[in-house]
């Protein structure tokens, strides 16, 4: 019975040991730099036509996109992202306070349903400083970015704040239906953007990064520079060619990115797409994860779209600042 | 021939066997499909289990398998606390034996061809046969609601011990019957709205809709569903404990309406969720509390009782604090049975409590994926806890005694405590870590939760495969149970001796 005792009381220290070791102040780290060859400056055109939205194969779920758009091949990196904030901070458009950095936004309806929250017009926080997990930091007078992360997707970012980045440069997030057809393509109803299996070497998600970590020499969960599993061999690890059937890279994995819908009654916005913290089943094309529009995370980030064409679409209207369900 | 005769004469035809089968069959469920999913992917051991059986494991048609898969173990856990109840709670004969044989081909076929349909080969005959086993538990049910009648003169209380009315109706008989009609009520509730979702193969799991503003009344029906019959498994296993531990007195007579109360009202604000989700909350909310009420008398009788009953048996009249507690710890398998009860205050109902008062401050401001995995965290945690009570009444069923009683009752009490604790801990763990160190924090956590889980897992394997070899013995413990194969409590032979 003892023995028993002293076990019990050996796991309990064990799992309270687990609650320590969390530093009060944030260090930015460094890391090996990875070029991937993939160039997160490019944009692909997604052509107006069908495709299978969600999870089930069945034609109450083709859906219709009727415009052409285009879609960034990559997640916005930390380096695009530093810049914009420069920009952004030299044009006026986005302010420092208490350590964050804010910017404007219009606000939305609200009907005061249940867990809605009010988001009226105002400065929102776009992106934390110092913040423990960030890898961009500002000296006062200029953003820059860790180094060896200038490639990897900027993470900790806000709804607000991808919102912010894409409508800076005249884009606009993409819509979920967007964002679903840029992944799966209108070829055949798949699982992930490059088909139904899935190994550690498609994507950055719980089961490959033991190796990434691995490679980039870290010993903690890590995002991958944007593009990364490309087929290109890195060290002892060999990628397979993850691309969307358009070419879009890290439609599945390594973090998860906002989309533009506002739902009716719901403060929430979606992300998709899963990320490297997470299991296989987030990285379906159909999964989605939420969060508040000032939420940010250590996994999550964004990619921009872009019009075509002038004339507003018919079924979506990603023009327009909140993209009514 | 013989041989094999009386081993199925044995499992089949006696109470003891019946649990036995059930209770094998799900560690065998577990044990496979426990390897498809946590660290058994890192480790490669789903491969090869997938390899292995010839598993399809479509990405497609994962929430369909997961429902499959919990129907199923459902099915069986349900058919445990029947064969339980025919077995402990006076009926005619003629019943129990036509219930039993019902709820056994039903969780069976269920099974069986739940888990074929799910994971080996999408054909229609599995599934057909999948509802035609779920169509035989609800069957039971109706039959089970014949013969607990609490109306029948037959089944009135004579001794002042037990609740009852004025005119002698039992009144814990009325709290299983009202269970029983709660559930059939509720299956329907959950079979209307899963004849849509289920035939059109568009299932969902539940926790994936927990933050839209607007849900659709068969996806509240869902909801609603879940929630109710694992109240209701749980309810149950309550009742059987009660039974187990011949719960008497002031307590039982306060117990009895509570609880009778706590199930109409818990099972009415479930239904009302359709209609009026608002409010359905809130009416959850009273009926629970009764139940819980009607539980913590539960607790306190059973363990006054077995304070006092070892007490007396050492010939100790007055004891402090120390002895009272170690009378009270001496049998880990009554204790831990109730023990779980309390324990499932902390992992599970306190943990539901603090998340809806603080649902809007903390939970809803953490992504959706953190607050799934609490919920299912949740109500994971309540139904393994419901599962272990049946193991420590099993294992006391069996007789285990001794030295075996007390490392198989501590071993089942603390290994599921703290996979239970560090799952509730992984599933609140953004309340003490952040983001970007949770990992370590996870990896011991995890670490815990596998010690513990796997204790457990050990020890069922051990008790299962005892039992195995043991069937090979002419004259094993088997035998003795096929000869007396009855579960007995003090409560049902009074009863019986009165009739």
């Amino acid at each position: 019975m003892r023995r028993i005792l002293i076990i019990t009381l050996a796991i309990a220290s064990l799992m309270l040991w687990g609650c320590v070791n969390q530093p009060e102040k944030w260090t930015h780290e460094e890391i090996k730099h990875i070029d991937t060859g993939v160039d997160p400056n490019s944009w692909v055109l997604i052509p107006a036509g069908e495709f299978f939205e969600g999870q089930f194969r069945n034609l109450r779920h083709l859906k219709k996109l009727n415009y052409d758009y285009e879609i960034m091949v990559t997640d916005v990196t930390n380096a695009q992202y530093a810049k914009y904030l420069n920009e952004a901070l030299a044009a006026g458009k986005i302010k420092i306070e208490n350590n964050q950095v804010k910017g404007f936004y219009p606000g939305e309806k609200y009907t005061g349903f249940r867990h809605e929250r009010k988001i009226g017009p105002g400065y929102y926080l776009y992106y934390p400083l110092e913040e423990h997990g960030t890898r961009i930091k500002f000296d006062g007078k200029t953003f820059t970015v860790d180094k060896g992360f200038e490639n990897h997707p900027v993470t900790m970012v806000t709804w607000f704040g991808a919102r912010g980045y894409c409508q800076f440069y005249g884009w606009r997030l993409p819509t979920e239906a967007e964002w679903e057809k840029a992944a799966r393509g209108t070829e055949d109803f798949r699982a992930y953007p490059w088909g139904n299996e899935i190994t550690p070497h498609h994507a950055n998600y719980d089961l490959s990064n033991k190796e990434i970590r691995k490679l980039l020499g870290v010993n903690h969960g890590i995002t991958t520079p944007v593009g990364f599993f490309n087929g290109k061999k890195y060290g002892d690890f060999q990628t397979v060619d993850a691309k969307s059937p358009y070419g879009l890279y890290d439609m599945a994995g390594n973090v998860w990115q906002w989309v533009a819908d506002k739902h009716e009654r719901m403060s929430d916005r979606f992300m998709k797409g899963g990320s490297w913290m997470d299991y296989d089943i987030y990285l379906r094309i159909w999964a989605y994860n939420s969060a508040l529009p000032y939420n940010y995370y250590i996994n999550v980030g964004f990619r921009c779209a872009r019009d075509v064409k002038k004339e507003a679409p018919q079924e979506e209207n990603p023009a327009s600042e909140n993209v009514e369900k | 021939m013989k041989f094999i005769k009386e081993r199925l004469e044995y499992l089949f035809a006696s109470t003891k066997g019946l649990v036995l089968v059930a209770i094998s069959l799900i560690s065998l469920v577990t044990a496979i499909w426990g390897t498809l999913s946590g660290p058994m992917v890192e480790w490669g051991v789903r491969d090869f289990t997938v390899r292995l059986l010839g598993m399809k494991l479509d990405p497609f048609f994962r929430e369909g398998r997961i429902i499959m898969l919990y129907h199923t173990i459902a099915m069986a856990v349900i058919a445990i606390e029947v064969y339980l109840m025919t077995s402990i709670i006076p009926m005619k004969r003629r019943y129990k034996l036509t219930i039993n044989a019902t709820v056994t081909v039903g969780y069976l076929s269920s099974l069986i061809f739940g888990l074929g349909f799910a994971y080996f080969g999408r054909n229609w005959i599995l599934h057909g046969l999948f509802l035609f086993g779920l169509s035989l538990m609800f069957f039971t049910g109706l039959l089970l609601a014949v013969a607990l009648w609490p109306w029948n003169k037959d089944y009135y209380v004579r001794s002042p011990e037990y609740a009852h009315t004025k005119s002698g109706v039992d009144l814990e008989r009325v709290a299983f019957f009202t269970m029983v009609i709660a559930t059939l009520g509720s299956s329907l509730f959950g079979a209307v709205a899963g004849a849509y979702f289920g035939n059109g193969f568009e299932t969902f799991l539940a926790e994936n809709t927990v933050r839209f503003a607007h849900k659709t009344p068969l996806q509240l029906g869902i909801i609603g569903h879940l929630h109710i019959m694992l109240t209701l498994i749980a309810v149950a296993i309550t009742l059987i404990v009660g039974r187990w531990l011949d719960f008497k007195g002031i307590y039982h007579k306060i117990a009895m309406p509570l609880m009778i109360f706590g199930i109409i009202v818990i099972t009415l604000g479930v239904w009302m969720v359709v209609p009026f989700e608002l409010i359905a909350h809130m009416i959850i909310y009273v009926g629970s509390t009764f139940i819980m009420l009607a539980a913590l008398m539960l607790v306190i009788y059973g363990w006054r009782k077995l304070i006092k009953d070892r007490l007396n048996e050492l010939g100790i009249e007055k004891a402090g604090f120390w002895k009272g507690l170690k009378a009270l710890l001496h049998d880990p398998l009554k204790f831990g049975a109730l023990w779980q009860m309390v324990f499932m205050n902390f992992t599970v109902s306190g943990v539901g409590i603090f998340m809806a008062i603080e649902l809007d401050k903390i939970f809803r401001v953490w992504p959706w994926r953190e607050e799934r995995v609490t919920l299912t965290g949740h109500w994971h945690v309540l139904a393994a806890l419901i599962a272990t009570i049946i193991l420590m009444y099993y294992a006391d069923m069996v007789g285990l005694k001794g030295k075996i009683r007390q490392w198989f009752g501590w071993i089942l009490i603390i290994g599921s405590d703290v996979a239970f604790a560090g799952a509730t801990i992984y599933s609140l763990k953004r309340l003490f870590v952040k983001a970007y160190y949770q990992e370590p924090f996870v990896s011991k956590i995890f670490l815990a939760m596998d010690i513990g889980l796997a204790a457990v897992l050990v020890i069922l394997a051990l008790l299962l495969l005892w039992r195995l070899f043991d069937l090979f013995k002419g004259e094993g413990v088997w035998r003795r149970e096929k000869e007396n194969p009855e579960v007995e409590v003090p409560r049902t032979s009074k009863e019986v001796l009165s009739e």
